[in-house]
């Protein structure tokens, strides 16, 4: 099988995978109740894999150790709801401190706001960029967590009680429009994402992770390119946060404590640190595993009229915890390490037959 | 033979580390598709010369010029105003401190003395990064492939070059599983990418056995002739700089000691005490 034949065949099994996920979703959506937990769970990965994606495009491809997704997430989630709570309804949002007079009358349409919600946090990524990104390794971490608590305490705070609500927080955020929106902005998002990593720009990005000072000498600028990667990973943990805001309807700065880039930072580094595929993954399975499977961890269980002790609420997420520690410990590099899923296992499989079928032109 | 163009030409480099000379007043030229070596006791100061001609570090005094352009130029100033104790203070009064990537970008491409690939990556992704800084699409076009003619022509040209330095085969495999002696021609292969005028090699023969050393030898000369280069090295195997260079320069404890040809290098009682005569091989 030549190389172009092999290339032709794999986008053809990936358009097709795509098309039975598609249909799957379909599915989904034409056999479960609109509270079904699947729906929930399936929502909710989405968007966590838009934001993995996003921390992978830092953390794994372009090696800056970044700990402010949840920043740019608020950021996000605040600025797409300010633009998009119903004008009618603002005043009944706003009941304490009154909206502000400039903001009262601007509404935007979902998907307009979405983007502005993007490049609101790609802008404040340029800001804070240029001295950020001259630290290095815990450095940069540490300077990234205390952008995220920053911009978490300053929306929550009392000056911007007429934009933001102060610790009220926003409510009256629109859902989703349909079952499907979330999945197609995220495929969208992450189809762009995985573009960027294949290009020239992209082997920039992996060059830089590899050896700063071997990419530096080939002619790669440090400073411009890990620049563009922290305003475009921002730009989509943006589109993440609206998107989180949208699935909750209403938002307070607490909702996007440290905590919750610990989770995306779990979801990365059990996808593997490095690989799009991974994370999407690993959302999902993290996601159902902690919204879902172990669920009935947190119910009380009784075996034969004695009732089994340590079910009971909390139980969960020290069980999850556990499986984690566990399967970090067998996955060192994660679910997919640095590569991504394709299609070679198959094609393999059909070279063999090819071959065994053309009457044994090779030795095999 | 006419007087060969000065493609190289640096002028009176100091570079002082806190209270440490490193190189102390460097001076020397490389002229055009010559190959020149420096040589010189470990801890002479001959790869931080390197990293000073690559923009890794600034100089404390002293300029760099690279055909008829100076490039790099720096005088003590700030902390380094008292503290300094080279010579040909006040001499230099400008201060051009380009980062390494404006130095490849310029023409001047570099190896390194322990070798720096992009590990994780394949052989041809190690040579099209090289060819990344050259690309005039910005990160948009790239992204949704508006540019796919050029990214094209990329890739074309890193197999080509790939070809050439006899690597096409090994093109799909993971840089860090190659043999230690193919990384190294790798190493080049990738520096070649930049398209360089002068190739700046830091001991390329570290680690290779006595074949393998044949083997370079041959090499350098041949991408010297096929991609019209100058070639400035580092090296320790005195066979390899004896047989290949047009002319040497020597230095100790950051000084130069000597230049000339390898004959003349030879027979030069000051490098015979400072080196050769310490050296086990020789």
């Amino acid at each position: 099988m030549t190389e172009q034949k092999k290339q032709k065949l794999s986008i053809m099994l990936s358009i097709i995978g795509v098309a039975v996920l598609a249909a799957a979703l379909f599915g989904v959506y034409a056999t479960t109740s609109n509270t079904a937990m699947l729906r929930t769970v399936l929502q909710l990965g989405a968007i966590y894999a838009l934001v993995a994606v996003s921390m992978n495009l830092l953390n794994g491809f372009t090696g800056l150790f970044s700990l402010g997704q949840a920043g740019f997430m608020a950021l996000g989630a605040y600025v797409f709801a300010i633009f998009t709570i119903p004008a009618a309804q603002r005043p009944g949002v706003y009941y304490l401190y009154g909206v502000a007079d400039w903001l009262a009358n601007i509404e935007l349409p979902i998907v307009l706001a979405l983007v502005v919600a993007g490049l609101v946090c790609a802008l404040m990524a340029g800001l804070i960029g240029a001295p950020v990104l001259r630290l290095k390794s815990d450095y940069f971490a540490i300077a990234t967590l205390g952008f995220a608590e920053i911009v978490r305490i300053v929306v929550g705070s009392s000056p911007l009680n007429r934009i933001t609500n102060g610790s009220l927080g926003l409510k009256l955020i629109p859902k989703f429009p349909n079952f499907f929106f979330p999945f197609i902005v995220v495929a969208v998002c992450i189809f762009i994402v995985w573009l960027l990593i294949n290009s020239s720009y992209g082997r920039a990005f992996k060059a830089i992770r590899e050896d700063e000072i071997a990419a530096e000498a080939m002619g790669i600028n440090l400073a411009k390119h890990k620049q563009m990667s922290f305003i475009i990973s921002s730009f989509f943990a943006g589109v993440g946060g609206a998107l989180m805001a949208m699935y909750m309807g209403a938002i307070t700065s607490t909702t996007f404590n440290v905590t919750l880039t610990y989770n995306i930072l779990l979801i990365v580094v059990i996808g593997g640190m490095g690989s799009l595929t991974g994370s999407i993954i690993s959302s999902f399975l993290v996601i159902a595993a902690r919204e879902w499977w172990l669920r009935f961890l947190d119910q009380p269980l009784i075996i034969a009229g004695i009732q089994i002790p340590l079910f009971k609420t909390g139980f969960r997420m020290v069980v999850f915890s556990v499986i984690l520690m566990v399967v970090v410990l067998f996955f060192r590099k994660g679910i997919m390490g640095t590569r991504e899923f394709n299609w070679n296992f198959l094609l393999k499989r059909l070279e063999k037959k090819e071959a065994g079928s053309t009457g044994g032109e090779g030795n095999e | 033979m006419s007087e060969k163009k000065t493609i190289l030409n640096v002028k009176d480099v100091t570079m002082q580390f806190g209270g440490v000379v490193a190189v102390n007043n460097l001076t020397l030229k490389v002229r055009e598709g010559e190959i020149v070596s420096l040589i010189g006791p470990n801890g002479a100061g001959k790869t931080t010369a390197f990293n000073v001609i690559t923009g890794v570090y600034a100089p404390t005094n002293g300029e760099v010029r690279f055909h008829d352009k100076t490039i790099i130029s720096n005088y003590p100033k700030g902390k380094m105003e008292k503290l300094y104790a080279g010579e040909n203070k006040g001499v230099y009064k400008k201060s051009i401190e380009p980062t390494p990537d404006k130095i490849t970008k310029m023409g001047i491409a570099r190896t390194f003395q322990n070798i720096r690939l992009f590990k994780e990556l394949t052989v041809l992704e190690n040579v099209l990064i090289a060819k990344h800084m050259r690309m005039k699409a910005n990160i948009f076009a790239d992204t949704f492939r508006l540019n796919w003619k050029e990214e094209q022509k990329m890739k074309e040209d890193s197999l080509e070059l790939l070809k050439i330095l006899d690597l096409y085969e090994v093109k799909d495999e993971i840089a860090s599983s190659l043999p230690y002696g193919k990384q190294r021609h790798l190493e080049i292969a990738r520096a070649l990418a930049t398209e360089p005028s002068l190739l700046l090699l830091d001991e390329p023969a570290a680690g290779l056995n006595p074949q393998e050393t044949d083997e370079l030898t041959a090499f350098i000369r041949d991408i010297r002739d096929k991609f019209k280069l100058t070639i400035f090295m580092i090296e320790h195997h005195m066979n390899l700089v004896m047989d290949i260079s047009d002319w040497i320069y020597v230095i100790d404890f950051g000084k130069q000691i000597a230049n000339g040809t390898p004959a003349e290098i030879q027979n030069d009682q000051r490098v015979i005490d400072a080196y050769l005569g310490v050296a086990d091989d020789e």
